[in-house]
């Protein structure tokens, strides 16, 4: 098995609204996966549809190796977060984890390793209506990790965190995925998943824009230099110089950001010279996953 | 095993301080409440019964008089179980908390059987509060009373007392499984328990008082009268009978809502 989740044209209507329409995407074993996409894209019906919450209209897939039509074949080995922690108010944390350790058959002694491991030790036995939500989403992901799972699913898993937390929850993933573990993470901080997601699934109005590895999504966006000329009054000059060559320009703060690949910064910077304007920079740059994301989705 | 489980984690929810302690307190306070103003008012002559029928000193000195409290208490303990099992029920859609079950019990049925029987457990614990508490109090206030208790401790007393607590049980267990079927049916603690108590506590009985004729066919006046073991009016076995028709159909119905509905919340 080589693939922890993989679905064809996997699709869910609700009236005449198609929330997801003929997706199709692999995530490999053992890696982190990012799944990215606008509020309503239909992340959240999709990662519902995965953990049997929400049948498809159509469409096939499996997860770890067995249909999803059969949910309770790989459901103990699935830990998951979904949009936001839900837990019961009255009870303490620790206590609500003891229900869902009970309700899967998963030893109590799991419970007090994973609060210690989320750093709610000294606040477990609070109650769940007291909980702040950066500690609420901890107790989320200490929930998901009850199974010791082979496939982490996590909605939004940083959502509420302080940016200390945010790191932990990064190294957290970093650890697990070191361990086997695969990792299926929707989240609105893109440079956090560019950070840690060696994989991408991004969506659009339900349907897939791109899955594949992060690099070759990057590498598939334009290049950009951005060359700066020392003097500012050479500005103008320099970026018609540039348009009579071909090349697309956009100014950004004195600079002239040119869509071009690094190999064609000497050639651009020998122009500059002929003409006699002087470059303080010339910079190649990869757009990130974020000016990705806006440039595919439109948003 | 699963479903071994399934009731281990309800329980672990049924089972918190202030659900657990205060529906006891306040059933221990309703029996003590009713069973107290049988024994102390018995001689007022304005009958304090059901349906204003007369209580006698005579009356409770056979041996039915032992299980007297304790099955006055039946409507509030069934309504208190309406409330319990339908608060239970629609909590885990109102709170967000279904999928988290669903994720680590994907088979649905059994956690519907789990909840059940978690829930009946928590009525039995109910309805032998109630009965431990009606009885001893009758037994306190019995001399005050002038009550014989003599034939309160013959086989025929305890037999009555057996059957008394079964039917109570059932009736409980009706009432709860009205309130388990509206909290999945309305997935709000607020409107199951407002629909159920609304509907037993006050449209039946206008009902009942104003057609006599619908009595026999009103669930709730069958699930109190099964816990009277039967009344001249209508029978006991009727009463099974019709409750269970009821109960069964309407819980066929939400469980396959239940088991087909997607949760989307």
């Amino acid at each position: 098995m080589t693939t922890a989740i993989s679905v064809q044209d996997l699709t869910k209507v609700y009236g005449d609204r198609s929330a997801v329409s003929h997706a199709t995407f692999d995530v490999p074993m053992g890696a982190v996966c990012g799944f990215v996409g606008p509020n309503g894209s239909g992340k959240t019906t999709t990662i519902r549809m995965l953990l049997g919450l929400i049948t498809p209209t159509g469409g096939t897939g499996s997860v770890l190796g067995e249909s999803i039509s059969h949910p309770e074949r790989y459901l103990s080995r699935v830990g998951a977060m979904i949009e936001g922690p839900a837990f019961y108010p009255a009870l303490s944390g620790e206590e609500n984890l003891r229900v869902l350790a009970s309700l899967g058959g998963f030893p109590q002694e799991r419970v007090e390793k994973l609060l210690e491991k989320v750093g709610l030790e000294d606040r477990g036995r609070s109650k769940f209506k007291t909980y702040s939500l950066g500690m609420k989403q901890r107790l989320g992901i200490a929930a998901a990790l009850l199974p010791e799972p082979r496939l982490l699913v996590l909605d939004e898993p940083t959502n509420g965190l302080d940016p200390s937390g945010i790191q932990e929850v990064r190294n957290l993933i970093k650890d697990l995925v070191a361990d086997g573990t695969s990792v299926f993470v929707s989240s609105h901080l893109l440079s956090e998943l560019e950070a840690i997601a060696e994989h991408i699934v991004m969506l659009r109005e339900g349907k897939v824009l791109f899955s594949g590895q992060t690099r070759d999504l990057l590498r598939s966006q334009s290049a950009i230099l951005v060359a700066k000329p020392e003097f500012a009054v050479d500005l103008s000059a320099f970026l018609s110089m540039l348009t009579k060559a071909g090349f697309e320009v956009t100014t950004d703060e004195g600079a002239a950001r040119i869509t071009a690949d690094a190999d064609l910064a000497p050639t651009i910077n020998r122009m500059a010279f002929e003409g006699g304007i002087t470059l303080s920079a010339l910079t190649p740059i990869r757009p990130t996953l974020e000016e990705t994301f806006f440039e595919m989705t439109g948003e | 095993m699963t479903m071994l489980h399934v009731i281990n984690a309800e329980l672990r929810k049924l089972r918190r301080p202030t659900l657990l302690y205060s529906t006891i307190l306040v059933v221990v306070a309703l029996t003590g409440l009713f069973t107290s103003i049988v024994f102390l008012r018995v001689e007022s002559g304005r009958g304090e019964g059901r349906r204003g029928e007369a209580i006698t000193i005579e009356t409770l000195s056979q041996a039915q008089g032992l299980a007297f409290g304790f099955k006055l208490v039946a409507f509030f303990l069934g309504i208190t179980a309406l409330c319990v099992f339908a608060s239970q029920t629609a909590q885990e859609y109102s709170l967000g908390t279904l999928r988290n079950l669903l994720v680590r019990q994907p088979a649905r049925m059994k956690i519907l059987a789990g909840k059940y029987v978690s829930m009946t457990i928590f009525a039995v614990a109910l309805v032998l509060a109630d009965a431990i508490v009606a009885v001893a109090i009758s037994y306190g206030l019995a001399g005050h009373a002038k009550v014989n208790t003599t034939a309160w401790f013959t086989a025929t007393a305890l037999a009555i007392l057996g059957k008394t607590f079964l039917n109570v049980l059932l009736a409980t267990m009706a009432y709860g499984t009205l309130g388990m079927i509206l909290g999945l049916l309305f997935r709000s603690p607020i409107s199951a328990i407002a629909t159920g108590v609304i509907w037993t506590l006050i449209l039946e009985n206008i009902l009942s008082a104003v057609v006599s004729s619908t009595t026999k066919w009103l669930p709730g006046q069958n699930f109190t009268n099964i816990s009277q073991g039967g009344s001249p009016d209508v029978s006991y076995q009727w009463s099974l009978i019709i409750s269970v028709l009821y109960l069964a159909s309407a819980f066929a119905v939400v469980a396959i809502l239940f088991k087909r509905r997607d949760v989307a919340n």
